[in-house]
């Protein structure tokens, strides 16, 4: 099913129809966590219900199972809140699942503040960095419902553990038909010179309108979509950095061990340049409406333009 | 079972004693007391019931084994290298640097090792997770698991239990290995997680109380689970940790200490002199 560019739709939506569109792999399982409403897998559990399973609220066991089944040939898909699959099944999925290395991809959705009113305890802002630590593991964070279909198949495609972030919030879809989606790949949406803008997830149209917003001031803004966090793509970063000189990193996670640490590992490393971090600065979100909470903690176009200026005019200190 | 099985069956168990028993000697490190408990088990287990190939280790049909208590990984060593997994002298590299043999069971690195585990109350749910397997592609392997008491106090297993139970896994059983100590001591003192038998009853599954160590008991149980249908089976394992070291029995101290030389060689020979007893050779 392909989308088209500018409706708005939840990539948990996505994630939910890309399960009942490559559904036909008889090894592809969906396991549960009373939350198949939310997540969307209810969409492969109307189409393939003898290949569903609720695994009912006991996320940990959730982990280990999938785990079990895949070393008896399944793919297996393990879904639940973003809290609750990286936070609670975190060493489910670190010792079962990552230490062998073992086919199964974990579906978290309702990552990030965008959550809104349920609050804190459900506005999972920790996850990317939990999930970087494991070695092995792969981490993609889709910017759109296109890009989240994309991404569910190539996870079906790799043999190995992945971890998918999906949102709760309706988002723009901005990548058409030709749009092409491989793991460990940066793409470059908008050419500039002055500096890069690597964004992930939803942050990722708010990235492209701070570069147009930019442009108007006469500063010329690369824009680079990071959907893979892990495997990171260092030479799409390098490249950023040797050719515009400065670095914006954007994305709805604390600015602590995500997207923002993961290229500031690379830059740090291989070509040191001005950056600036745009997500949450390491404080717990509250409840309220995702756009209110998106303007509250820095999440948006006009933060981004501005960590942009700010880390041009660090050039040339 | 016939006299002559059950011998053959007793000299298995000690090789695996002994060699459970060397593993942790080499090492300097290690947990003998519910390796010790759980060697007649996983001797049945693995040379009477399960079908496994030594030679194709990832055979796609195969029943499946998953030491849910993975720190007994030199009971689980001792009987995959008793069948022929891998050479027996292997075990002498247990917890090596240069070894594959790692502290816990490691799917990737040891052959006929089917889950990693040693993470308490992880096991069981991956297989649960086999099983659930199993049953959605129509196949006919059976899972089994073996639980330690202490470990029960880990949440994680009730949750395994009420899924197992939910999904009517009859091709699933797990063996808890009772032998009623765990690190701190008495596992009534520590956190209380009995009665076993009524609370995996509550939670629908079919229980079998029997002695770990005689193989009559062991053998009829297997059978009783293995005719159990439409719900998953416990074998609830009364067993004397350290079984068959006479300064190890009932010693909580011994559930993850090592031997040192002395201590080492009177084990060795005390299980020497058993299987000499039954009429086997030493």
């Amino acid at each position: 099913m392909t989308y088209t560019i500018g409706e708005k739709i939840a990539t948990r939506v996505a994630y939910g129809n890309a399960l009942a569109e490559f559904g036909e792999d008889e090894r592809l399982v969906v396991l549960d966590a009373d939350l198949s409403k939310s997540t969307k897998t209810e969409s492969f559990l109307k189409k393939y219900p003898e290949r569903f399973i609720n695994c009912g609220i006991a996320e940990g066991n959730m982990m280990a199972v999938a785990a079990g089944m895949s070393t008896c040939g399944k793919i297996v898909f393990a879904s639940s809140f973003a809290m609750f699959a990286a936070g609670r099944a975190f060493e489910q999925i670190r010792n079962s699942i990552g230490y062998p290395h073992l086919n199964v991809k974990i579906g978290a959705t309702h990552a990030g503040i965008s959550v809104g009113e349920d609050g804190a305890t459900h506005q999972c802002l920790e996850d990317i960095g939990i999930m970087r630590t494991i070695p092995g593991m792969v981490i993609l964070n889709p910017a759109d419902a296109a890009e989240a279909r994309l991404a569910v198949k190539a996870a079906i495609d790799y043999e190995g553990p992945v971890y998918l972030r999906f949102g709760r919030l309706a988002v723009p879809v901005i990548f058409g038909d030709d749009y092409k989606f491989e793991i460990g790949k940066g793409v470059e949406l908008m050419p500039g010179t002055d500096v890069t803008i690597i964004a992930t997830g939803l942050m990722v149209p708010d990235a492209m309108a701070a570069a147009a917003a930019l442009k108007e001031q006469g500063i010329s803004a690369r824009v680079v979509n990071m959907a893979t966090i892990k495997p990171i793509d260092e030479e799409i970063i390098i490249k950023a950095a040797r050719e515009t000189g400065a670095i914006v990193t954007a994305e709805e996670h604390n600015i602590i061990g995500g997207l923002g640490s993961a290229v500031a590992e690379v830059l740090a490393e291989n070509s040191p340049v001005p950056m600036q971090r745009v997500g949450t600065k390491d404080v717990f979100g509250k409840s309220g409406k995702p756009a209110q909470l998106m303007e509250m903690y820095g999440l948006d176009a006009k933060s981004i333009a501005e960590a942009a200026k700010a880390a041009i005019a660090k050039k040339n200190t | 079972m016939n006299a002559e099985k059950i011998k053959e069956l007793s000299l298995h168990a000690a090789n695996v004693r002994k060699m459970a028993l060397t593993a942790v000697y080499s090492a300097g490190a290690g947990h003998p007391g519910g390796s010790l408990s759980a060697a007649d088990i996983l001797t049945y287990l693995y040379m009477e019931e399960m079908n496994v190939d030594p030679k194709n280790p990832k055979l796609a049909d195969r029943d499946r084994f998953v030491l849910s208590k993975g720190h007994c990984s030199p009971a689980l060593y001792g009987i995959l290298a008793e069948c022929g997994f891998f050479p027996k002298e292997d075990v002498k590299t247990f917890r090596q640097i240069d070894s594959y043999l790692q502290g816990h069971p490691d799917m990737k690195g040891v052959p006929g090792v089917d889950m990693s585990t040693g993470s308490l109350g992880q096991g069981i749910s991956a297989a649960c997770g086999m099983a659930k397997a199993a049953k959605l592609d129509g196949k006919s392997y059976r899972v089994w698991t073996m639980l330690g008491d202490g470990e029960c106090e880990e949440g994680q297993v009730w949750e395994a239990a009420m899924f197992a139970a939910h999904y009517g896994l009859d091709n699933l059983a797990a063996f808890l290995d009772f032998n009623g100590l765990q690190i701190d001591g008495d596992i009534t003192k520590v956190m209380n997680p009995t009665p076993f038998d009524k609370k995996f009853e509550a939670f629908g599954w079919h229980v079998i109380r029997i002695n770990a160590h005689d193989f009559n008991q062991i053998e009829a149980a297997v059978a009783e689970a293995k005719a159990t249908v439409g719900k998953p089976t416990l074998i609830l394992a009364d067993s004397v940790k350290g079984k068959g070291v006479s300064f190890m029995e009932n010693q909580a101290k011994w559930h993850g200490a090592a031997p040192d030389e002395e201590q080492y060689k009177q084990a060795i020979s005390e299980l020497d002199a058993y299987i000499k007893e039954i009429g086997g050779e030493a």
